[in-house]
């Protein structure tokens, strides 16, 4: 963490635009805009699909049809057209490439400007990558060393062909098909996402990482990501996304599935910074996404999320504690300006007994954005001596800005502890005043004090994360406080 | 909905009976009659309903007006009053005014009746400027405002004092096999002025009785109100209590809210400051068993600068006992320097009782110090076990505990006698008669 000096800082700060808002022109074939069921065939058949797959899509997309779009959110946004995105696009630039020296130079270069150079990635931080374009993976790395442990790490699309009979028992099992409009949306168009097995008894050497970019103008993402870990393996998981910038709003509505199987652990990290629209709030990506994981006896799921871009966020990543003794964690830090919004938060359902789970949520709002907590902690009445613990922080900057807490705290067994703690604040002008004593100058001392509110959660990322979250959290307020 | 239905079609009736009224109030009850027929009642698709149902208490075919003048003794009422102190007394029978069992007044003061001030022409400003002006317009609101009739008028004036307690019992009778009750009050409590009340719904036998209250109170500049709600009714009877207050500069209100009793308890309290330095207080102690549910709605509008809000309820919950709380505290862009407080503490004491909370923020400004802590959780063991290693029975034990750890709440009651009361109440309820004076 300490990589990351004052000069850096400096640098970054002087770049006031989003500096990731460019584009790459890359031939990609596209899908007719509209959404019927044709286009659900078309993809699934695009994607050389087995008939069940294709059959799961179209009664998922049936089910889409007869739902409504939810609107209890504390949001308010233009809703989509859902008959004007295109469901389909993937990088022309095929076949498949062995080695990085095979992938399209240009996309090469997209990654350098995003600080994540393929190559050095591989050789230094020993990071398996499964590089998302659009919507198909284009280049995997590690593969190998992977593989020698069993461990199944590739897109969701080859999975399907290469290992069907994991993908059918698992996928829709912790998100089912109905389970909300964006989910059903997903299970019915869903163009490529991730998949990863760890077998029994198997530690994960290397933190998995998958970057997901939004590159083709008017394509709304449809991510699929399922992590299954098995008895007694464990795995970290990381994703990154980054989106160029653009002045429609884009669509973004993913699924991911965790399971945890028996002892199993896994630890599922995000760092999100999607083009958030401009400085009067146009444009921007929404981002409306379900994520679940189910915990079976003994197993841990624990999330972390940063979430720093988006216009419209919509995010509840949620733990099932389903077996004895199971933990689910969530740690998160939301950082809205402008006119960003986020309603995120999580729900820690508990059903098996002894079970734990502790939620520490960061949310910090600045500019004329609205920064909302939302979660949910229930206790089952057989969930004997089930412990909670919440927290919720939010820092306002300016008084233009929203902080909103909605927990939901439903307990049915006399065993049960529970706790929950909000406080809302704002940077006290002693703290900067003793900055400014120091000479350290109002800007970087607000960064200082940002950085040590978000603590708690910045020391739960993996570390090549936690360097990238700080940067983020820097470029996002940057300019917020006079 | 079929009571919907009875209720439409008897408004009808219930203004050609009052067609004598002023036509202000014949207009108002013509808008909220809209309301409640867009409305109706709320279901649990509604947010603010989510864990309570009124379906069950819906079903009964409620009597809207009552037949016969009941009349009841004293001595056979007695044990409901707060009977050793000296206060005045709004006594209403079945939703009819006991002028036997009141003790009203005009000296200074008005402690008077709701259907005395709709139809003199002298109140008339009163109703203009006060009368269903901070009600929300809900569907149960507007229900009330239909066929509100009677109810507890209180207006102290200008830097008077209320030296006694004022009183407000709302008995039924049980003559009907079943009685809807849509008590109305309006209190103003003017500049510098002071006042307490005590108000309590008490059914005397166990014929259901469901009671849809409003309450409006408007507190002026300095003006001190102490509020106490005291509910310990029977098993059949529901009560959905609203209470609207509109607070001005440097007022200071308070509302105490005891629930041990009824069948189905739902609170809405709502403050809205409209003052700098305004103190409002909102405390709470629920005990409760069997199946019965208490549901506390609470919202404080913190609308601008330099004031502060406390919250702080209390729940212990035993048997199938459904416990609720969900309080809001919405502080405003102008709002500045606000200090907003919530606590909400829980207790279960059996595994088929179940709590929801949701305790929520919305927070517009940034200089402000709002926090909320909520909490469910057991009886300390260690606490417990030193006990008993003293001789204290297990019962006994539980029981002190218990109401350590409802005495934050008491100890800001500020009539002596009533605290003496509700610690009773409480003993009662917990089944144990402690040595010491509880």
């Amino acid at each position: 963490m300490n990589k990351y000096t004052e000069d850096d800082l400096r640098e970054e700060l002087k770049t006031k635009q989003y500096e990731y808002g460019f584009y790459t022109d890359i031939e990609s074939d596209t899908f007719p805009v509209g959404l019927d069921e044709s286009i659900v065939r078309a993809i699934s058949k695009k994607k050389n699909e087995p008939e069940w797959m294709t059959e799961w899509r179209l009664d998922a997309f049936k089910k889409w049809k007869d739902m409504e779009e939810p609107d209890w959110a504390n949001v308010s946004y233009e809703k989509p057209d859902f008959q004007a995105i295109s469901y389909y696009s993937a990088p022309n630039s095929k076949p498949k490439y062995d080695s990085i020296d095979d992938v399209d130079p240009e996309l090469l270069a997209t990654f350098e400007k995003l600080g994540i150079s393929l190559d050095e990635q591989k050789k230094l931080t020993g990071v398996a990558m499964d590089v998302v374009v659009d919507s198909v993976s284009v280049a995997t790395t590690f593969k190998k060393t992977l593989s020698e442990k069993g461990i199944i790490f590739m897109s969701i699309s080859e999975a399907i062909k290469e290992h069907p009979e994991l993908v059918k028992k698992y996928i829709g099992t912790v998100v089912p098909k109905t389970d909300n409009y964006y989910a059903a949306l997903n299970s019915a168009v869903f163009s490529d996402g991730s998949f990863c097995y760890i077998p029994k008894g198997v530690r994960c050497p290397m933190e998995l990482s998958t970057y997901f970019r939004i590159n083709q103008a008017g394509t709304g993402q449809f991510e699929r990501t399922l992590v299954v870990a098995d008895e007694g393996s464990y795995v970290s998981y990381l994703e990154g996304c980054t989106a160029p910038s653009r002045d429609e709003n884009q669509l973004h509505a993913a699924v991911v599935e965790l399971i945890a199987m028996d002892d199993a652990e896994i630890k599922y990290s995000t760092v999100q910074n999607w083009y958030p629209g401009n400085a009067e709030g146009k444009g921007g990506v929404y981002n409306f996404v379900t994520k679940r994981g189910l915990c079976e006896k003994n197993a841990k799921i624990s999330w972390t999320q940063v979430e720093t871009g988006s216009a419209v966020t919509w995010k509840y990543p949620s733990c099932v504690l389903k077996g004895d003794n199971s933990v689910g964690e969530f740690y998160s830090i939301a950082v809205t300006n402008n006119y960003q919004q986020a309603d995120t938060g999580t729900k820690m359902i508990h059903l098996g007994k002894n079970t734990k789970s502790t939620i520490i949520s960061k949310g910090i709002s600045a500019g004329q954005s609205q920064n909302s907590y939302r979660g949910l902690v229930q206790v089952s009445s057989r969930a004997e001596n089930a412990r909670n613990f919440s927290q919720c922080d939010s820092l306002l900057m300016g008084n233009e800005c929203g902080a909103h807490t909605f927990p939901y705290i439903e307990a049915k067994n006399k065993t049960a502890q529970i706790e929950h703690e909000a406080t809302t604040s704002k940077i006290g002008e002693d703290q900067i005043f003793y900055c400014n004593q120091r000479g350290i100058d109002t800007e970087k001392a607000i960064a200082l004090i940002v950085n040590g509110f978000s603590k708690d959660v910045l020391n739960k990322l993996p570390m090549e994360f936690a360097v990238e979250a700080q940067k983020l959290l820097e470029i996002s307020l940057e300019g917020s406080v006079g | 909905m079929e009571l919907k239905e009875k209720l439409l079609s008897s408004f009808i009736a219930f203004e050609n009976q009052n067609s004598m009224d002023n036509s202000y109030i014949s207009e108002l009850r013509g808008k909220a009659i809209k309301i409640f027929e867009n409305e109706g009642f709320p279901t649990k698709k509604n947010e603010a309903w989510k864990y309570t149902s009124l379906n069950k208490i819906l079903k009964e075919n409620y009597s809207i007006f009552p037949k016969t003048e009941n009349s009841i003794e004293y001595k056979d009422i007695q044990q409901y009053f707060i009977h050793d102190i000296d206060s005045y007394k709004i006594i209403f029978i079945d939703g009819k005014y006991a002028s036997h069992l009141s003790k009203t007044t005009h000296d200074g003061i008005d402690v008077c009746l709701m259907s005395a001030v709709m139809s003199k022409s002298k109140y008339q400003p009163m109703i203009e400027n006060y009368f269903d002006k901070i009600a929300s317009k809900n569907g149960l609101n507007a229900l009330n405002t239909a066929f509100c009739s009677e109810g507890a008028y209180i207006h102290i004036k200008k830097n008077k004092l209320a030296e006694r307690p004022i009183q407000i019992i709302h008995f039924s009778t049980g003559k009907e096999s079943s009685l809807l009750l849509q008590p109305r009050n309006l209190i103003v409590v003017d500049e510098n002025a002071h006042v307490q009340i005590i108000e309590r719904h008490q059914s005397l036998t166990e014929n259901p009785t469901l009671t849809n209250s409003v309450t409006e109170i408007f507190a002026a500049k300095r003006a001190v109100v102490d509020y106490y709600k005291v509910q310990n009714d029977k098993s059949k009877a529901s009560l959905i209590d609203h209470t609207f207050i509109d607070q001005h500069q440097e007022s200071d209100v308070s509302v105490h809210t005891f629930s041990f009793g009824g069948k189905l308890t739902r609170n809405n309290l709502s403050f809205y400051q409209n003052g700098e330095h305004i103190n409002s207080t909102l405390k709470g102690v629920t005990i409760v068993g069997n199946k019965q549910h208490v549901d506390h709605n609470t919202l404080v509008h913190h609308i601008e600068p330099n004031c502060e809000s406390h919250q702080d309820y209390k729940g212990i919950f035993g048997d199938s006992a459904v416990g609720v709380f969900n309080g809001k505290v919405v502080v405003e862009k102008e709002a500045q320097k606000t200090n907003a407080f919530q606590a909400n503490n829980n207790l279960l004491v059996n595994d088929k009782a179940t709590i929801n909370t949701k305790p929520q923020l919305e927070i517009f400004a940034d200089d402000v110090k709002c926090s909320h802590g909520c909490t469910i959780g057991q009886l300390d063991e260690s606490a417990m076990f030193y006990l008993r290693a003293r001789g204290i029975p297990e019962k006994e034990a539980r029981a002190l505990l218990m109401y350590a750890f409802a005495n934050n709440v008491l100890e800001s009651v500020k009539i002596p006698q009533l605290k003496k009361r509700i610690n009773k109440l409480i003993a009662n309820k917990l089944g144990v008669n402690i040595g010491f004076d509880l």
